[in-house]
């Protein structure tokens, strides 16, 4: 029989595991995380008054106008949506495939998926210019006769597709921390705490036949959010590919969307993995190297399959015969936004291919660095398929450069501080790792005796 | 909700194996309305328990055959009937447009109205129930058998947790 390297080091009993986890929602918070957390603040104010300006003042404070009408909220949009992909495909594709590793990574794997989405959420909805209206995009009975939305139209599926992500997301994540909210109310030393965690907890007892169902119903959720989160990329992706425009009507959209969403997920999820084990150094035991290295192998293989699509995107358009499409990707490589595509080109594909080097794959500060490179590459990647596209289409007399204005870059830069202060919040509050989930885990890679094999 | 609790009496145990071992029994004296309460879902548990499969996936299909009927509904009543309006000469009944909504709404209605029969299965959410230790969600494992349950006899029930290895017996409700 193969023999299994742990999935938790040290040789941890129940309460070990319990008492690991709950001590950072228990403890003082470090001085560390005080001034991440003040870091981050800062910026979400940042991106608060930004957004209050493009809001207030229009959308016209951005680079968006003719003929570039979609820029930054879409691109930054595309960009979030992706990386909430990781998460849910750690706790429901992995699920589903019995991969036992998932258990130490899956909770902040799927909070990641939550604040992204939530990160992501606001661009379309700003991106409109009149958020004050954007109920609109709801099918609603309403006072203006028999009005109703355009089902037939893709940006309203991603109205559908996202909101429905969103939700099933959230409760997925909840209904996980369900028995982690009990354990740490029945840890609690004050009232307040009590109360807190025991609302949250819903009075959840843990009673065989609780389990039975709770266990079921997990196995249900995994199963919608599979076929959901490939669903939500691919529904993104006919915002571009349905319409006509030369560089986004493609076929290989749907995948080559989904395969650069798990790329950039996994990758933001290592980024921020590498974090949690500098600041909560306990949680070294449970989020160990080797479940590091194996997000790895999955980075460098993603990142495969997208440079796969660029390379077949560029066959295509040599093999159609169209010319519109053969320029507009000569233009991509070579004209004024080619600096972009290579920025994209060498983040996502060369970088990840020092992990076909276990050393690399197993050290921290290169993970660190390539997760890094490939989400600023996979935003990069965003940003040459909607801009570039649009900046030359048909006609040179309406031809046009993305004015990039310091409100971008802002809106940029701060959807970062919402995402970072919402994040740095649940590791301090909720349970960063499933302590349920955990348990049933403990002995992989140990034999009776408790030795590792 | 308010929440009915019944006297009875709990054996507490350290190990998995024990309460395993210990259900099975508890099952065979002939008990029918115990509880084995753990922190996590326990490998074998259900069949020691004698627990039947759930029936969460019945209300989960079902309610992803109403929503994916509901989004098929509602895109065509909206679209071809209510306000039939000319897209770039698409036919009124566009049905592959409709399906990433009906598909959409399959998802969202199986996904809520499982977790809402787990919610009704469970009997929660309730405020504050009683808790026979508190050690039971972290690294201890109890069987609670309530006083109304087929041949209560305490004496009897406490010598037997006592033979299974139980750390602690108490009386206590649940």
């Amino acid at each position: 029989m193969m023999k299994r390297s742990p999935l938790v080091l040290g040789n941890k009993t129940l309460k070990d595991v319990t008492d690991d986890i709950c001590a950072p929602v228990e403890r003082f918070p470090s001085k560390g995380w005080v001034g991440m957390f003040l870091g981050a603040k800062t910026l979400l104010l940042f991106y608060i008054g930004i957004l209050a300006s493009v809001v207030g003042v229009g959308i016209g404070l951005l680079g968006v106008n003719s003929p570039v009408f979609w820029g930054t909220m879409i691109v930054t949009f595309v960009f979030w949506i992706g990386i909430g992909h990781a998460g849910t495909l750690i706790s429901a594709v992995l699920f589903l495939f019995r991969q036992k590793w998932r258990t130490s990574v899956a909770r902040t794997a799927e909070a990641m998926t939550v604040f992204a989405v939530m990160t992501a959420g606001l661009f379309p909805l700003l991106h409109t210019g009149r958020p004050w209206l954007d109920y609109w995009l709801f099918p609603y009975p309403n006072q203006r006769g028999p009005l109703w939305v355009n089902f037939r139209s893709p940006l309203l599926w991603d109205v559908f597709a996202v909101s429905t992500y969103a939700t099933v997301s959230m409760v997925f994540w909840y209904i996980g921390l369900v028995p982690d909210f009990a354990t740490i109310k029945d840890r609690a030393k004050n009232k307040l705490r009590r109360t807190v965690y025991g609302a949250l907890s819903l009075g959840w007892r843990g009673t065989a036949k609780n389990w039975s169902h709770y266990e079921m119903v997990y196995l249900l959720l995994a199963g919608l959010s599979t076929p959901l989160v490939l669903s939500v990329h691919t529904i993104v992706s006919f915002d571009f590919a349905v319409s006509n425009l030369p560089g986004w009507h493609t076929t290989i959209f749907p995948p080559y969307f989904v395969a650069g969403a798990i790329f950039s997920g996994f990758a933001m999820v290592v980024t921020l993995m590498t974090l949690v084990r500098i600041g909560f150094p306990e949680f070294k035991n449970y989020v160990t190297l080797d479940h590091m290295e194996v997000m790895n192998k999955i980075i460098m293989t993603t990142g495969m399959l997208v440079g796969y699509a660029y390379a077949s995107e560029f066959f295509i358009a040599w093999y159609s015969g169209n010319q519109y499409e053969r320029f507009v990707f000569i233009n991509r490589a070579f004209g004024p936004y080619g600096w972009s595509y290579w920025i994209m080109v060498s983040c996502n594909t060369i970088f990840p291919q020092l992990f076909w080097f276990r050393r690399f794959r197993r050290s921290i500060p290169v993970m660190f660095v390539v997760s890094i490179l490939v989400n600023i590459g996979m935003w990069f990647e965003r940003f040459v398929i909607t801009v570039t596209s649009l900046h030359r289409d048909f006609l040179p007399s309406s031809w046009g450069m993305y004015a990039w204005s310091w409100f971008d870059t802002g809106v940029l830069v701060g959807s970062f501080g919402m995402f970072l202060t919402l994040f740095l919040l649940y590791l301090r509050l909720f349970p960063a790792v499933s302590i349920a989930e955990v348990k049933p885990v403990l002995h992989v890679g140990y034999d009776d005796k408790g030795g590792h094999h | 909700m308010a929440a009915k609790y019944t006297k009875g009496i709990a054996g507490i145990w350290l190990e998995e194996a024990q309460i395993l071992k210990a259900t099975r029994k508890v099952r065979e004296s002939g008990f029918t309305k115990f509880e084995a309460i753990s922190a996590y879902p326990i490998h074998g548990m259900e069949e020691a328990a004698g627990i039947k499969r759930s029936w969460i996936p019945y209300v989960a299909f079902t309610m992803g055959l109403a929503g994916l009927a509901g989004g098929l509904a509602l895109t065509y009543w909206t679209s071809a009937v209510n306000w039939a309006v000319n897209v770039g000469g698409k036919p009124f009944f566009s049905l592959p447009a409709f399906v990433p909504i009906m598909f959409e709404l399959t998802i969202l209605l199986s996904a809520l109205s499982s977790v809402g029969a787990l919610f009704y299965a469970c009997g929660i959410p309730r405020m504050d129930p009683p808790v026979i230790d508190p050690d039971l969600s972290c690294h201890k494992f109890a069987i609670f058998i309530p006083h109304n349950d087929n041949g209560y006899d305490e004496a009897k029930i406490e010598s037997m947790f006592k033979e299974l290895g139980a750390t602690e017996v108490k009386k206590t409700e649940y």
